[in-house]
């Protein structure tokens, strides 16, 4: 909402000299946050300038540009004319022109000094309307003859030009809170400035100020004859009508080509709207004024009765914007004798009946409807007016008549029509609710002591109405915990907000009234003792715990949005029937080409290691913690709407519908693990990099692992491990990306990945480690190499070594493999180191030996394995 | 063993001759200290105190002197040897001693330059953020509770007061699981972690819900789709706006800088009634500055929203407001890492561009 500040002085008596930055600050404190602030950044000398010489003169640029010279009449000390550069062509010797002078101050704290420019000294500026900030025309200067027509009248060199183009007035732009409809208005705007500030406030809907004098605007009581208006909502959304009021005014012998005047249109234009007609202007000065949104009908084109009624099936209507329209049953319409669709009730009017430029007579309309059913067609019709707007944010029902009247009154002033006698006022609006509120409960809500008096004026200030004692009985009123039980009439209020305040309904909004008028700076601070937390949870220590196990292990965390298309599982090499192809979708991506929520992370991990790469990183390796998102069964969650407690049975069915989401860790590396340097030779980052890595988190959480060769997308078949718990429980795949997927990704060759499901580790982690003594006696080792058949895997072998070697191993390690000439092709040797260690003596090398030869055994037994 | 003067020879006896003796020790002393390196001092060993050095000689005649002689001739040679391998020992010691500074000094490596051989790997500054500001609610005694990113329309917001009509709920640019009337969203702020918190645990309640959230908004500077905010909630009895503040001031305090107070102004949320915007004093000029370009002068910057829960969120979680009564608020934690570590545009936050991590060390 843009607020002109000439327009706000005449509602609150704004102290004189009060700039825009300060009315800012003081709406800011009664919750009305700043947007933004136009004008009043000019400061002068800003002067009406009369060219004398333009010469034009071409520069090696190719650029001509004119040297000046132009009469300031006195403002430049001297009287002499002022010699300027300018680069504009649209003016000549003779215009009128402003001109600002060294020592101005141009929007943006732009200072303008004389300055050597080619060739010449350059004292001063001829200004654009851009650079005034009065518009988006650079290339022109502004010549006041055609920028202020008949105004330019009279107009002497050194003049001040700032009051001329209105450069002095200021517009404060404010946010309006979906809460506060009323402040979609000067008047609501003025209220609350005057409740910040304590300035006297005068009501527009109540008074207004013609030639400096205050007269009150009322409005004539409804005639027997006003234009007929049936109101017949037979389907009402909750039992509320979607039209409670609607007044007609009519003014006949209006003249089509009156203008409108010329403060009206700079108070509009100020306000951000476009000044059109003056039966249109009218309607959004008013609207602007009190916030009552009007429609104003030539009168000709109704036949009668305005039938007031919800569509029907299949009804259609072509809106002001030139779009027809399908209408919903639950769309409110303005209809002309109940079947002609004049408008959608409060949000937009049709075409046919407008006021146009032969209208003399016409029907205003000024109406009070549902917000719920305006915000419903509003939505439903992706539609959003000025009016739209206002309504579904609560106008106040009061208004209709006062707004009609001054709308009237406007129209017989500017338009030369005539008021007719006949008026309407059809419906019958609820009266606010008085709301039961307990004068202890600002205080004890905000933890300020409000006094009883403080609480009652800050009420009635706002417009409510307060009388001790409750209209209900203390009881309902106090509630549990009794407060107010003593003296109970002295203890309870019973408040009526103002009409204009639909938003009061429950005692915590009269709290809030309470705090902010009484202002939020006075709350102090005071830090709660909550009872003692447990601290983390294990998962969250978990996924801390994994994370910088994997920074340490030298990867950098990075976070990816989740978003995929489903060629990314293309890319990923998933088959048809993949699981991890069945994704959330959503109704309204960003972006088609990825309206799925992902399955894994590394769906989406690879975008961030492209783009380190075309950045030119050539080592990266990323992890990424987060959740993935798994639908179940497409089941609909239930929204049983707000303020109450769905049913268990209720409550169950929407958590069963939320996706499962479990966290993952995924990672994915690629270029050099080891740097070649002074030091020696580098290593490429390969596949056991990535299993170690993927270990390192297992053992960060004290977790066991155990392996299985795997094929599974998108890894290289004959290089991905599967990690299980020792139930077989999988945890996750770590290897290198297959060949085809690397491709399809565009990322280098032999880019390594895993993926590990972390609920799996934070549930085989969540229990206490226990420890055992450390044997003081010393280890013996002993090497083996065994010879065994290719198709006896790595871990079978160890696993076999492991069980024969029996309970005095400490540890065993695959330290070589060797495939050559000397075997048979089909064959491998595995070389192990042994080390063996007993809690109670020093092994003897009969001991040792005999354990040895037992897990040879062993392997024998098991894969055929001969020692070497 | 050999009889009594038989083969006695003058001669050879002659290496037992005392100054032939001292003649041998000379020699042996000369050479040793001459040996400048540990390979002349084994020569030098060889030659002096070796087995066919003239004192090993000498002392080979002892036993073919007769008994009378035996006694005074090896106490002569004994001295002797003593004193060479005393001068050898002592020698010894001085070249390792020389030769171990040597090594050292010829096996110098210039360290001056940070050998990169091994990546080092970083936490992503926005988690180090969010736990950050984790740890400091849980400094108060409060829990950290989590939700679900894809989430209930209704907990996002039908238990927050969003009326379905409400223009508020409007505001919200509202990802919509397909199909739209699915009743699943993603998550347009952490609150609904407000309503699953209260449901689960009930009250009283101190909890803080950091998480992943999402809007409908193209990635520019300032926007993203997908953020994070961290959601605070208390329920207790005779929680007041005034414990908000102090909460608020702590965290921001602890974040932003000590003694860094926050502001509250009015405002309006569907699930607070009260309601406050709040925002952190500038800590580069705390209001001292009208030129200051961190807050453009008006010395507060603004952080989320805030306020005493609504009547409406309570009962929707079957509390009974009569008895509890709390606050709640809501921050950027993008917002508060780019104001806490001086960061100009968002878009830095979401690449996953390396070098952005890099500027920052583990503990931000
Ligand atoms: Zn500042």
């Amino acid at each position: 909402m843009r607020v002109p500040l000439d327009w706000l002085r005449e509602y609150a008596e704004v102290p004189a000299g009060t700039t825009g930055t300060q009315v800012a600050a003081d709406l800011v404190r009664v919750g009305l946050e700043e947007e933004g602030l136009h004008g009043g950044d000019v400061q002068g000398p800003l002067v009406v300038g009369r060219v004398l010489e333009v010469t034009p003169e071409k520069q090696k640029n190719g650029k001509t540009i004119n040297w000046c010279q132009v009469d300031v009449g006195e403002a430049n000390g001297t009287g002499e004319p002022q010699g300027i550069v300018c680069g504009a062509h649209n003016f000549g010797v003779g215009d009128l022109v402003p001109v600002i002078l060294p020592g101005g101050v141009l929007p943006g704290n732009f200072e303008i000094s004389a300055r050597k420019t080619y060739g010449h000294v350059s004292a001063g500026m001829i200004c654009s309307s851009l650079e005034l900030g009065l518009g988006d025309d650079h290339d022109g200067i502004i010549v006041l003859t055609d920028w202020l027509g008949a105004g330019a009248e009279g107009l002497e060199p050194g003049q001040d030009a700032i009051p001329l183009l209105g450069l002095d007035r200021e517009t404060v732009e404010v946010n309006v809170t979906p809460d506060r409809g009323y402040c979609f208005s000067l008047r609501g705007i003025a209220r609350e400035y005057s409740h910040s500030t304590g300035a006297a406030y005068r009501d527009p809907a109540l008074v207004r100020v013609v030639d400096g004098q205050e007269q009150p605007l009322t409005a004539p009581a409804a005639t027997a004859d006003g234009f007929g208006v049936e109101l017949r909502d037979e389907a009402p959304l909750d039992g509320v009508q979607g039209c409670d009021r609607f007044v007609t005014r009519i003014v006949r012998g209006l003249d089509p080509q009156a203008p409108t005047p010329a403060w009206m249109a700079t108070r509009l234009t100020e306000a951000g709207m476009r000044p059109i007609s003056l039966a249109v202007d009218i309607s959004n000065y008013v609207m602007l004024a009190l916030g009552q949104p009007t429609h104003a009908y030539d009168l000709h084109k109704l036949a009668g009765p305005i039938v007031v009624r919800r569509a029907r099936a299949g009804e259609r209507l072509t809106t002001l914007d030139d779009v027809e329209r399908a209408l919903d049953p639950e769309d409110l319409l303005i209809t002309d004798g109940g079947e002609t669709v004049l408008g959608l009730a409060g949000v937009m009017g049709g075409a046919s009946s407008e006021v146009s430029d032969t209208t003399t007579d016409v029907l205003i309309e000024a109406a009070h409807f549902d917000p719920r059913t305006v915000a419903r067609t509003s939505r439903r019709h992706k539609l959003t007016s000025e009016a739209s707007k206002r309504f579904e944010r609560g106008v106040d029902h009061e208004l209709a008549p006062q707004a009609a009247q001054l709308i009237v009154e406007l129209m017989v002033e500017h338009g030369g029509g005539t008021a007719d006698p006949a008026v309407t006022d059809a419906g019958q609006v609820s009266p606010p609710e008085p709301i039961t509120f307990e004068v202890s409960m600002p205080t004890r809500y905000v933890g300020v002591d409000y006094p009883r008096e403080r609480v009652v004026e800050v009420l009635e200030t706002i417009g409510c109405t307060v009388t001790a004692g409750a209209e209900v009985t203390p009881a309902e009123a106090t509630g549990a915990d009794g407060t107010g039980s003593a003296g109970a009439s002295d203890g309870i209020l019973t408040v009526t907000p103002p009409s204009w305040r639909p938003d009061l309904t429950t005692p915590p909004d009269l709290v809030e009234e309470v705090a902010r008028i009484d202002g939020y700076d006075q709350i102090p601070s005071v830090l709660p003792t909550a009872p003692g937390g447990r601290g983390l949870t294990h998962a969250q220590r978990v996924r801390r715990t994994v994370a910088a196990a994997l920074a340490g292990q030298g990867l950098d965390e990075v976070l990816t949005y989740p978003f995929v298309g489903e060629s990314r599982f293309d890319d990923l090499g998933l088959g048809a029937d993949d699981h991890r192809r069945h994704a959330v979708r959503l109704a309204n991506p960003l972006s088609d080409e990825a309206p799925l929520m992902r399955t894994e992370l590394l769906q989406t991990l690879p975008d961030a290691v492209r783009r380190n790469l075309g950045r030119g990183a050539k080592d990266v390796a990323l992890f990424e913690i987060d959740t993935v998102t798994l639908p179940d069964l497409a089941r609909k969650a239930p929204v049983p709407g707000v303020g109450v407690k769905p049913d268990d049975a209720v409550l169950e069915e929407i958590l069963a519908a939320v996706p499962h989401q479990p966290w993952h860790v995924a990672m994915v590396a690629t270029g050099q693990a080891e740097r070649a340097g002074w030091w020696g030779a580098g290593r490429a980052t390969d596949v056991t990099d990535v299993v170690g890595w993927a270990h390192a988190v297992c053992d960060a959480l004290g977790v066991s692992v155990e392996r299985r060769q795997s094929e599974r997308e998108p890894f290289h078949p004959g290089r991905c491990v599967e990690l299980t718990l020792s139930d077989g429980t999988t945890i996750g795949w770590a290897g290198e990306l297959h060949p085809k997927v690397v491709k399809a990704l565009g990322v280098p060759d032999r880019t390594v990945a895993a993926e590990l499901d972390l609920e799996v580790l934070i549930a085989a982690s969540d229990r206490r480690a226990q420890g055992a003594p450390l044997s003081n006696h010393p280890p013996a080792g002993s090497d083996i190499a065994l010879t065994v058949s290719r198709s006896v895997s790595f871990g079978d072998l160890l696993e076999s070594v492991r069980a024969g070697a029996g309970e005095l191993l400490e540890s065993v390690r695959l330290f070589d493999v060797y495939r050559g000439d000397q075997i048979g092709d089909d064959q491998q040797s595995l070389a192990f180191h042994l080390t063996f260690r007993a809690d109670d003596r020093t092994l003897t090398t009969e001991e040792v030996n005999a354990a040895r030869d037992a897990a040879v055994a062993r392997a024998a037994r098991d894969h055929g394995a001969v020692q070497r | 063993m050999s009889g009594p003067n038989t083969n006695y020879d003058p001669v050879e006896v002659s290496a037992l001759d005392p100054e032939q003796v001292e003649a041998n020790v000379a020699d042996a002393l000369s050479a040793i200290t001459a040996a400048t390196s540990l390979e002349e001092l084994k020569a030098a060993r060889i030659a002096h105190a070796g087995e066919k050095s003239p004192l090993a000689l000498a002392n080979r005649e002892i036993g073919a002197l007769p008994p009378s002689a035996k006694a005074e001739a090896g106490k002569r040679v004994g001295q002797a040897r003593g004193q060479v391998n005393k001068a050898l020992a002592t020698r010894q010691a001085e070249l390792e001693a020389e030769r171990d500074e040597r090594i050292l000094v010829e096996e110098a490596m210039d360290l001056t330059v940070r050998p990169d051989r091994r990546p080092f790997g970083h936490r992503h500054p926005l988690t180090l953020t969010a736990e950050r500001m984790a740890d400091v609610m849980v400094g108060m005694g409060w829990e950290i509770a989590e939700g679900p990113g894809v989430e209930a329309e209704w907990f996002n917001f039908d238990a927050l007061n969003f009326d379905k009509d409400h223009p508020a709920r409007q505001m919200q640019d509202t990802f919509f699981v397909d199909p739209a009337d699915a009743g699943i969203v993603l998550r347009t702020h952490t609150s609904p972690g407000q309503a699953r918190s209260l449901l689960e645990r009930g009250a009283p309640l101190y909890v803080a819900v950091p998480g992943k959230t999402f809007r409908t908004d193209e990635l520019d500077a300032t926007h993203t789709p997908v953020f994070h905010q961290m959601e605070g909630l208390a329920i207790d009895e005779g929680l007041t706006m005034a414990h908000l503040k102090g909460t608020l001031d702590r965290l921001a305090s602890e974040l932003f800088g000590e003694g860094l107070k926050t502001r509250l102004r009015p405002a309006y949320f569907p699930f607070t009634e009260p309601s406050a915007e709040m925002d952190f004093q500038c800590f580069v000029c705390r209001g001292d500055d009208a030129e200051c370009r961190t807050c453009g002068g008006t010395g507060w910057i603004e952080w989320g929203g805030c306020g005493m829960v609504n009547h409406n969120v309570l009962r929707a979680c079957g509390i009974d407001p009569q008895r509890y009564q709390g606050f709640a608020f809501g921050m950027g934690v993008e917002r508060s890492l780019m104001f806490r570590n001086h960061l100009a545009d968002m878009r830095e936050i979401i690449e996953g561009d390396v070098r952005f991590n890099a500027q920052f060390g583990m503990e931000i």
